[in-house]
C-alpha cells in the first residue's frame, strides 16, 4: 500500500489507466504481490474475518435501515414487522445481531493474538494503537445498535451507559443532558444514536484502511518475532495469504450460520423482545456478552467515579502495551514465563466476562475485585517486570529455519488447545446442574426443536382455539394480522378460513364521509384488534396488572440455564426457553405455602419469579372444547397455546431452519474445496521437491 | 502452467470457484428480495369498494387503491356523445369509448388518474376535451380518458373493477 508498484498491466486501455491513477498497481502491490511470512498460522487468518464482518454489518446493516423507523412510538414495531412482512428480513436482521456477536469474538481472537506474539512492539506500534481505537470504536457502533430495537434492554443499556459519564466531576451532568438531548433517554436520543450508528462503520472502515496501511509499511509479524530476512522467509500474498484466508473464513462462516440459523436469539436477551418501558427496570439488567468483562470491572468497585474510571483505564491502557511490555523478544513462543502469564490473563478476562453475567452480589463481587485487580497488575507491573528478569529462549535465525524444525509442535499444540477444551466441556459436572433444576421449568418435547423443527398445525390450530377462547379475553396480538395465519409455515388455515375467524373481529375504521369513526368486520390484512382501548382500561379490568401482548412473548420470556447447561445449550440448540417457561407458568398454580405471605390481588404460581403473580389462573380442564381428539386437560393447553405463542413470536422458524441447513450444507462443501484448493496452492512451499540450487521454490510451476 | 489442457488441480480451482460464485450469487437473493413489496403493503392492496350513490352527474371523484388515485367520473349525456363521435383511427392510442366502460354503465367512467406520460396526476374537468389536463407537461385527456394531445403515449389506464349492483362497484 506505499511506494511504487512494479506492476505492468498488458492491456492497453489498462497501460493508459494505469498512468492516470495507478489503483491496479496499489491493489497488486497490497494484496498479490505483498510478501506475508510463510510461517503464517491460522491465529492469523483473523484480520481478513474481521474485514468481511465489516463488510456484512455495512451491508446487512444498510437494508435494514430501509425498513426500521428511529421513533421510540415505532422503532420495536418497526423492528417486529421487519421480522414478519418483509421478504427475508428475519434473515438480515439475524445476520446482522449475531453477526455482531462474530466481529467482536473475531476482534478478542485477534487481540489475543497480537497479545501472545507481540504483534505490538517496535515498530508496529501505530498499527497497534489504531486497533485500539478500531476496537473503541466497534464498542461505540454496538452498543449504539443495540439501543435501536428499542425494547427493555435497549432503553436500559443506553440509561447505565449515558451514565457513565455523570461521573465526570462538575460537568458530568451537563454531559448526559447533552448526550440525551432531553431529561431522560428518549426520542432525541434514539434518533442520534441511529445517526451515529449509521456513521460510525464508515469511520471504522476509515482507520481500517490507516490499520492495513500501516501493516503495510511495517509487514507483518509472524509466530517466531523475528522479522524476515530474505525471500525465502515469505510468499506472496496471493496466492498463499489468500487460500489460507479464504478456508478459514469459510469455516469461520459455519459458526456464524450454526447462530444465525439455529440459535439467533441465544446471544442475545429475552428482555429485549418487551417494549421500552421507562418506569421499569427488568430485574437483572446485563450488556452483550461482549461487554461482559468490562463491566465487571465497573461493578467491582464500589466507588461510582473511580469504576467509570477503572472501565475507561482497563481499555484505554491497552494502547500502551507497546511501552508496558519491556521484553525485546515479540513472540511468547520464546518467553516461557509471559506465555504463563498470558494464559492466565486470558483466563482473567474470560472470568471477568462471566462475573459481569452475575449478579453483583456476595462472592462474585469480591471474585470481580480480585479478577480486575489482577488485569491491572498484569499490565501495570507484571508486563514491565516481566522484560527485566525472564530469560528468553534462544530465537531462530530466521523463519525458514523456524519452519523446517517446528512442524510437528504446531500440531501439537492445536490438538492439546482441542483437547483441554473438549475436556472442559465433556468433564464439566452435568448432574449438579440436577440440583437447582427443579425450580427450573421442565423441558419439554416440541416439535419445532431442533435442527428440522417444524410446527405441528393442528397443534397451532388447537393453540390458537385456546387464545380466542381464553386469553385473548385480557391478552392483545397486536403484531399479528389474520392473514398470518393462513401464510406458509404458519398454522395452515385456508384463505376461506381466515376470512371468516377475520370477520368475527369487529375493527375501528374511519373516518367515513361524514367524518365519524365506524366499526366493520375485520379483513383479512388487518391486525388483531386488542381487548382494550388502553393501558389504563387493561389495567382497570384486570385489577392492577397489565396483561402483556403475547405476540412476540415466547421470545421475551426465558430463564437463567446455569453453568454448564449454557454452553451445551449452543450444540444442542435449545431455543426453547420462552415455551418452557410459559408451560411452567400455566401449570405452576398451587397453594400457597402457609408461611408465604401472598400480596393482595395475586395469585401463588411456583414458576413465576418471586411466586406472586398477577394473572388469575386461567386454564381448567375441559375448558376448551378439541374436535381431534387431543386430550383437554391444562396440560395440552399450556402446550398448544404456548406451541401457539412460539409460532406467533418467529412465524418464520421453519424457513429459517430450512434455510439453514441448506446454507451449512453449502459452507461444509465450500470449506471442504478450499481446504483442497489451499493445500494444492500450499504444497509447494510446505513439501519443496529437490530443485536446483538457487531456484526460488515458489518460481517452480512445471 | 502455459498448457493449453486443463490438469487436475485446474479443476479443483475451477470447482472451488464456481461453488463460491453460486454461494455469492445465492446471496445477492435476500438482499434484492427485501426491496420487493413486503407482505403487509400486499396484503393491504386487497379491492376497495366505492358507492357510486353520491357522485351526482358531471361530478369526478379521486378514490385510492394500492396507493394510486382512480377517477371515477359520472359522465354527462354529452361527454358521452363526445367521446364516442370521435373517429378512434384518429387517436394516438386508438380504442373506441365502449371498450372502456362496463356494459349498461356507459355514464361510468373508472380510470387510474396517472399521466401515462411521467406520473403525474392530471387535473379534472380542464383541457380542450370535457376531460383531463396534466399540468407537468401539458398532456390532455378526454371525457374517456383517452390521450388526444401532449407527450402521453396512451391512453389513462383501466384498473379492475366490477359492479356488484348498479351503485357499487369494487376495484381490484
Amino acid at each position: 500500500m506505499s511506494g511504487t508498484s512494479s506492476y505492468q498491466p498488458q492491456n492497453a486501455f489498462l497501460k493508459w489507466f494505469e498512468r492516470r491513477l495507478p489503483v491496479l498497481g496499489l491493489v497488486h502491490s497490497s494484496f498479490i504481490a505483498y510478501p506475508t511470512p510463510r510461517n503464517l498460522n491460522y491465529w492469523w487468518t483473523f484480520g481478513g474475518i474481521l474485514s468481511f464482518m465489516l463488510g456484512v454489518q455495512i451491508v446487512t446493516g444498510i437494508v435494514l435501515v430501509m425498513h426500521y423507523t428511529p421513533h421510540v412510538d415505532f422503532a420495536f414495531n418497526s423492528v417486529e414487522y421487519l421480522m414478519r412482512d418483509v421478504n427475508y428480513g428475519w434473515l438480515l436482521r439475524y445476520l446482522h445481531a449475531n453477526g455482531a456477536a462474530m466481529f467482536f469474538l473475531a476482534v478478542y481472537v485477534h487481540i489475543f493474538r497480537g497479545m501472545y506474539y507481540g504483534s505490538y512492539k517496535a515498530p508496529r506500534e501505530v498499527l497497534w494503537i489504531l486497533g485500539v481505537i478500531i476496537y473503541l470504536l466497534m464498542m461505540a457502533t454496538g452498543f449504539m445498535g443495540y439501543v435501536l430495537p428499542w425494547g427493555q434492554m435497549s432503553y436500559w443499556a443506553a440509561t447505565v451507559i449515558t451514565n457513565l459519564f455523570s461521573a465526570i466531576p462538575l460537568v458530568g451532568e451537563p454531559i448526559v443532558t447533552w448526550l440525551w438531548g432531553g431529561y431522560t433517554v428518549g426520542n432525541p436520543t434514539l434518533q442520534r444514536f441511529f445517526s451515529l450508528h449509521y456513521l460510525l462503520p464508515f469511520v471504522i472502515a476509515g482507520v481500517v484502511v490507516l490499520h492495513i496501511w500501516a501493516l503495510h509499511v511495517v509487514g507483518q509479524n509472524n509466530p517466531t518475532g523475528v522479522e524476515p530476512q530474505s525471500d525465502k522467509d515469505t510468499v506472496p500474498f496471493t496466492p498463499y495469504a489468500t487460500a489460507k484466508d479464504a478456508f478459514f473464513l469459510a469455516t469461520f462462516c459455519i459458526v456464524y450460520a450454526w447462530f444465525v440459523f439455529y440459535i439467533p436469539n441465544y446471544l442475545g436477551h429475552p428482555d429485549n423482545y418487551i417494549p421500552a418501558n421507562p418506569g421499569v427496570t427488568p430485574a437483572h439488567i446485563v450488556p452483550e456478552w461482549y461487554y461482559l468483562p468490562f463491566y465487571a470491572i465497573l461493578r467491582s468497585i464500589p466507588n461510582k467515579l473511580l469504576g467509570v474510571v477503572a472501565l475507561f483505564s482497563s481499555i484505554l491502557l491497552l494502547a500502551f502495551l507497546p511501552w508496558l511490555d519491556t521484553s525485546r523478544v515479540r513472540s511468547a513462543t520464546y518467553r516461557p514465563l509471559y506465555k504463563q502469564f498470558f494464559w492466565i490473563f486470558v483466563v482473567v478476562c474470560v472470568g471477568l466476562g462471566w462475573l459481569g453475567s452475575k449478579p453483583a452480589e456476595g462472592g462474585y463481587v469480591w471474585a470481580s475485585r480480585i479478577l480486575t485487580a489482577w488485569y491491572f497488575i498484569h499490565l501495570l507491573v507484571v508486563l514491565p517486570l516481566l522484560g527485566l528478569i525472564e530469560t528468553p529462549r534462544p530465537l531462530p535465525t530466521s523463519i525458514s529455519e523456524s519452519v523446517l524444525k517446528k512442524r510437528k509442535a504446531g500440531v501439537a499444540a492445536l490438538v492439546m488447545g482441542l483437547a483441554i477444551g473438549l475436556g472442559g466441556l465433556l468433564g464439566s459436572p452435568l448432574p449438579a446442574s440436577a440440583a437447582e433444576e427443579a425450580e427450573k421449568p421442565p423441558t419439554l418435547k416440541w416439535s419445532f426443536a431442533g435442527p428440522f423443527g417444524t410446527f405441528d398445525r393442528a397443534q397451532l390450530q388447537r393453540g390458537f382455539k385456546v387464545y380466542r377462547m381464553v386469553c385473548q379475553n385480557c391478552h392483545s396480538l397486536r403484531l399479528l394480522s389474520f392473514r398470518n395465519l393462513g401464510e406458509p409455515g404458519g398454522p395452515g388455515f385456508t384463505p376461506a378460513q381466515v376470512d371468516s375467524i377475520a370477520s368475527e373481529y369487529k375493527v375501528k375504521d374511519g373516518p367515513n364521509d361524514q367524518g365519524e369513526m365506524f366499526e366493520r368486520p375485520a379483513r383479512a390484512a388487518d391486525h388483531f384488534p386488542p381487548p382494550f382501548e388502553n393501558d389504563a382500561q387493561a389495567r382497570q379490568v384486570t385489577g392492577g396488572a397489565l396483561p402483556p401482548d403475547m405476540s412476540v412473548l415466547a421470545k421475551a420470556r426465558g430463564y437463567e440455564r446455569g453453568f454448564p447447561n449454557f454452553v451445551f445449550d449452543i450444540f444442542t440448540q435449545y431455543q426453547e426457553l420462552g415455551v418452557d417457561y410459559i408451560v411452567a407458568i400455566l401449570k405452576g398454580y398451587e397453594d400457597p405455602p402457609k408461611d408465604f405471605a401472598l400480596p393482595p390481588g395475586t395469585q401463588y404460581n411456583k414458576a413465576f419469579p418471586g411466586h406472586a403473580i398477577g394473572m388469575r389462573k386461567p386454564l381448567v380442564d375441559k375448558q376448551v372444547d378439541y374436535t381431534d381428539g387431543a386430550p383437554q386437560t391444562v396440560d395440552q393447553y399450556a402446550r398448544d397455546v404456548a406451541a401457539f405463542m412460539m409460532w406467533a413470536a418467529e412465524p418464520h422458524l421453519e424457513a429459517r431452519k430450512r434455510i439453514g441447513f441448506q446454507v451449512l450444507i453449502f459452507l461444509i462443501i465450500f470449506s471442504g474445496l478450499l481446504f483442497f484448493a489451499k493445500k494444492k496452492v500450499w504444497h509447494e512451499i510446505e513439501k519443496p521437491r529437490e530443485i536446483a540450487h538457487g531456484q526460488d521454490p515458489r518460481a517452480t510451476s512445471l | 502452467m502455459s498448457s493449453a489442457e486443463p490438469t487436475r488441480r485446474d479443476f479443483l480451482y475451477i470447482a472451488t470457484g464456481a461453488v463460491g460464485a453460486i454461494g455469492a450469487a445465492a446471496t445477492l437473493v435476500p438482499l434484492i428480495a427485501q426491496m420487493n413489496p413486503d407482505a403487509s403493503t400486499i396484503a393491504a392492496g386487497a379491492p376497495i369498494e366505492v358507492d357510486l350513490g353520491p357522485i351526482a352527474e358531471g361530478q369526478i371523484i379521486k378514490v385510492f387503491w394500492r396507493g394510486k388515485p382512480i377517477f371515477i367520473s359520472h359522465r354527462t349525456k354529452k361527454e358521452i356523445d363526445e367521446a364516442r363521435a370521435v373517429p378512434v383511427n384518429s387517436l394516438p392510442d386508438p380504442q373506441p369509448d365502449d371498450a372502456r366502460v362496463k356494459p349498461g354503465h356507459d355514464q361510468w367512467l373508472v380510470v387510474i388518474g396517472i399521466c401515462t406520460h411521467l406520473g403525474c396526476i392530471p387535473l379534472a374537468h380542464q383541457g380542450d376535451y370535457d376531460g383531463w389536463f396534466c399540468p407537468c407537461h401539458g398532456s390532455q385527456y378526454d371525457s374517456s380518458g383517452r390521450i388526444r394531445k401532449g407527450p402521453a403515449p396512451a391512453n389513462l389506464p383501466l384498473p379492475p373493477y366490477a359492479f356488484i349492483s348498479d351503485s357499487k362497484i369494487q376495484i381490484g
